[in-house]
């Protein structure tokens, strides 16, 4: 018992020192005053969070409601959303595909999905904004062709931010959900058919349900990340819509409110507990 | 048993799931395979294909702040896998024969990192190192990406470590072997692919990080992909797809090893 305590000791230690106490410490921050140039005075202050809902006159020191951050917030939940929903609509039929293969070509297929996973995020998301540039491929293929006369504006709009999420995390979507499919025991569908089911109603009605646990496992991966990505909207989005993730960022760059970053993370870190907690009791309730 | 067939063959196939599939591989490759393209243009433009050529490669590699920054990013990436997969190898040895209930605790602790998003991971680390007198540079980016590498190196450790035949190690017992001897001439030696991929997993997530690494490296230990972000500022060159088209071949090289791995031992 002791030697197990002694192996776990540095790994654990090291996750527990470097980013549990971190986490603990940034929402320690989020109640303290902002210094001038970064970092924080240590007097209590709730300015953090109040000012994410509301704006302080600086010469009456009145607040009156504001909507700023709570739209960037809403935002970001969007995206990640509307990213959620397209890479399930796209995966879902990808991983059934895949795991439909025979086995040689499954596993040709399951490397091709996760070989670009492996390649760097960065790298990804320039690649996704050259094609995507008013001078990109796309966009001179459909003017050669005299589709359209001046080019279509794919990239620097929450358009090209969700194509960026979108690529960004599809291959999370499909792997769980292969794993699915793959356990899928396909006898139940000679059950269904014998009850008269047609395709579509097997499909919704013993498919679906069964690939749950990996349809929720999918769109965690998915919609966590994505609210708070940092690269696609910066480099896909122009600068020109924020989402949480740069907001935060930009506490600790330009901007200089350290406070007031440690709260936006402190929320992000909360709605990712939750979601997480609600998962995993659910998942509990069904297992017993 | 031959119309199930024929009907089971049906929900197998379904209509435009193949093309979709075709589709997702495509939007996923040609990016990446337009930004390689271009980085062998021989013009200056990154939008007309004036011939191939070398040259930004040649660009590349004439560039010293670039060959730092690579530097920096491999030698962290080294030590961060290196360290992350030494620790994460005790842990899964202590793992594999303690207590279920033991165990939950420390699989929540374990995995905890992988449940952060980045940008929290990033700034809290800041805040951290900012506010215990560590200040920013390299030793405080080895830290943070060791920590958050050691969920990735035990996954396939542990896996390997489960897939082993506990015999083998009573075996050995049987034979008098002590515990250390045991682990140096049993286990170990069996669970190297385990080993190999989790180190291989921990170099390429650390590889891959960007906005911890921003928020962490002061002057001098800026990391490749912080380098080539700073690059953007101008605007994206024939020298950035350069670049960034030997990281690809670099997260190509790496998938390949560990491909080649998982197949020699399944």
């Amino acid at each position: 018992m002791k030697l197990h305590r002694l192996l776990l000791a540095p790994s654990l230690g090291t996750i527990l020192i470097f980013m549990v106490l971190p986490i603990a410490i940034t929402t320690l921050y989020s109640v303290l005053t902002p210094a001038q140039y970064g970092g924080v005075i240590w007097k209590p202050s709730a300015e953090a969070y109040i000012r994410l809902l509301f704006e302080r006159d600086i010469f009456d020191d009145t607040l009156t409601f504001n909507t700023d951050y709570l739209q960037i917030l809403g935002r970001s939940v969007l995206q990640a959303g509307v990213a959620t929903l397209l890479c399930l609509i796209i995966g879902l039929p990808t991983a059934w595909f895949i795991a439909t293969r025979p086995p040689g070509q499954k596993s040709l297929w399951l490397m091709l999905v996760t070989v670009p996973y492996w390649v760097n995020l960065l790298v990804r998301t320039i690649a996704l904004l050259l094609i995507l540039r008013d001078e990109g491929p796309i966009n001179r293929a459909l003017q050669s062709v005299g589709l359209i006369d001046g080019p279509l504006s794919l990239a620097y709009n929450n358009f090209a931010i969700g194509l960026g999420l979108v690529s960004s995390f599809l291959p999370f979507m499909i792997l769980p959900l292969y794993a699915a499919i793959e356990r899928f025991d396909f006898s139940l569908l000679e059950a269904a058919y014998d009850l008269h089911a047609n395709r579509r109603k097997a499909f919704f009605a013993v498919v679906l349900p069964i690939l749950r646990p990996g349809l929720i496992a999918g769109g965690l991966l998915v919609f966590i990340p994505g609210i708070g990505s940092y690269l696609a909207p910066d480099i896909l989005g122009g600068g020109k819509t924020l989402m949480l993730g740069n907001l935060i960022g930009m506490q600790f760059q330009g901007s200089r409110n350290w406070p007031f970053g440690a709260a936006l993370s402190t929320i992000l870190m909360a709605v990712t507990l939750i979601a997480l907690f609600i998962v995993a009791r659910r998942a509990a309730r069904e297992d017993a | 048993m031959a119309l199930f067939d024929a009907r089971a063959k049906d929900i197998r196939n379904l209509p435009g799931f193949g093309l979709t599939a075709t589709l997702a591989v495509a939007f996923l490759y040609a990016p990446i395979v337009f930004l390689v393209l271009y980085s062998f243009n021989a013009g200056r433009s990154i939008s007309r294909l004036d011939g191939l050529s070398w040259r930004w490669y040649q660009a590349v590699f004439a560039n010293e702040e670039i060959a730092g920054a690579a530097l920096n990013s491999v030698l962290l990436a080294v030590i961060a896998a290196s360290v992350a997969t030494v620790m994460a190898t005790a842990a899964a040895l202590a793992m594999v024969r303690m207590k279920v209930r033991r165990r939950a605790a420390a699989y929540a602790v374990l995995n905890f990192p992988l449940m952060v998003p980045e940008i929290v991971t990033a700034i809290a680390s800041l805040i951290f190192f900012s506010s215990v007198g560590l200040g920013l540079g390299f030793g405080s980016l080895v830290i943070a990406h060791t920590t958050f590498c050691i969920p990735f190196a035990y996954l396939p450790i542990t896996a390997r470590l489960t897939s082993m035949d506990p015999a083998l190690e009573s075996a050995a017992a049987d034979l008098y072997a002590r515990p250390w001897t045991q682990f140096r001439l049993i286990t170990l030696p069996l669970l190297a692919p385990g080993l190999m991929s989790g180190w291989l997993l921990a170099f390429i997530v650390s590889l891959d990080d960007f906005i911890i690494s921003s928020m962490l490296s002061g002057p001098g230990s800026t990391t490749l992909p912080v380098h080539i972000y700073s690059m953007l500022r101008l605007g994206i060159t024939p020298e950035v797809n350069a670049v960034s088209s030997l990281m690809v071949l670099a997260s190509a090289l790496v998938v390949i090893t560990s491909g080649l791995i998982a197949r020699k031992h399944s």
